[in-house]
């Protein structure tokens, strides 16, 4: 399917305000919400809208530690990837698992209680993991911008 | 920070997977009358265990089919540098996500472009463009998998 400038529009203000109601995006859109609705309904069945999902505040949660770990891993290995992704996903602590193309291999992203606790994944779980070349820690301090907003 | 039993976790990765789950639907998937699931999802949402909605839609049909984070040092530091920095990275409406970390960068973000020459301008004309911008590390998205974490 795809989208003209009118389903790019409603999609816009749908990014910026997630939980508005129908009517109050195709008012900002400048549809009837008739129109608006019809058109979500098209863009769902199409495949081009997929939903919407709730981002957890961990902190909220009580874990107040959330790092980035950079591996390059052995490429010698021809399973190295599928190996490494596998065994990450049976770690719990383990929220996000990327693959890039660039200096890093694979990224997972953590966390954990506190300092204590991540260093005890850390150990345990994470140096545990296969084909592991090396790895870089990135601690983070705040989120600043989390929408995933498209430019469109 | 919340004390979550099983209920709460269920309902929280039920509204991982669709924001949208109304009290009564979560209350009939795991066996609770609807004022029940209400009032815990209201505890949910006061305790801030869900930061924030995000609107899930096919980036490649929508024309974004490259998404390149990056590591970003800055080269002068200093309060003022930090705030000019990140007023101006956040309203790049192609930065999807900013974060501030420790380790060898200051920033981590996360750009959306149409394909590679589209990303090449993104980052001539307004990373590299930025106030206080230093040493820029790129890699390109290959596969991202979004786990339930310690919900699971």
């Amino acid at each position: 399917m795809q989208a003209d400038d009118i389903d790019r529009r409603i999609l816009r203000h749908l990014m910026a305000e997630p939980e508005a109601p129908v009517a109050q995006i195709a008012e900002r859109a400048g549809l009837t919400a008739a129109t608006c609705w019809r058109r979500l309904e098209r863009m769902r069945a199409g495949g081009l809208l997929k939903g919407q999902e709730a981002v957890i505040d961990w902190r909220a949660l009580g874990y107040e530690v959330e790092v980035s770990l950079r591996f390059t891993l052995d490429k010698t290995n021809p399973r190295a990837f599928d190996e490494f992704i596998a065994a990450a996903r049976g770690v719990p602590e383990v929220i996000e698992i990327q693959t890039f193309l660039g200096r890093v291999d694979v990224r997972l992203d953590l966390v954990a209680r506190d300092i204590a606790h991540y260093q005890e994944v850390y150990r345990d779980r994470i140096l545990a993991l296969p084909h592991i070349a090396d790895i870089e820690a990135l601690m983070h301090v705040a989120v600043l911008k989390a929408d995933e907003g498209l430019p469109l | 920070m919340i004390a979550l039993d099983d209920i709460d976790r269920a309902f929280l990765r039920a509204l991982v997977e669709d924001a949208t789950l109304s009290a009564g639907e979560l209350g009939r998937r795991f066996g609770l009358s609807q004022p029940a699931a209400w009032r815990r999802l209201r505890r949910l949402t006061e305790a801030g265990a869900i930061r924030t909605r995000r609107v899930v839609v096919d980036r490649e049909a929508l024309g974004f089919s490259v998404t390149v984070f990056l590591g970003v040092k800055l080269a002068t530091k200093g309060r003022v540098s930090l705030e000019d920095f990140e007023r101006a990275v956040t309203a790049i409406p192609e930065v999807q996500t900013v974060q501030h970390i420790l380790g060898i960068y200051d920033y981590r973000l996360r750009v959306v472009a149409r394909d590679l020459p589209d990303f090449e301008r993104v980052l001539r004309r307004r990373i590299l463009t930025l106030p206080g911008v230093g040493q820029v590390d790129a890699n390109v998205l290959l596969s991202e998998e979004r786990r339930p974490g310690p919900l699971g």
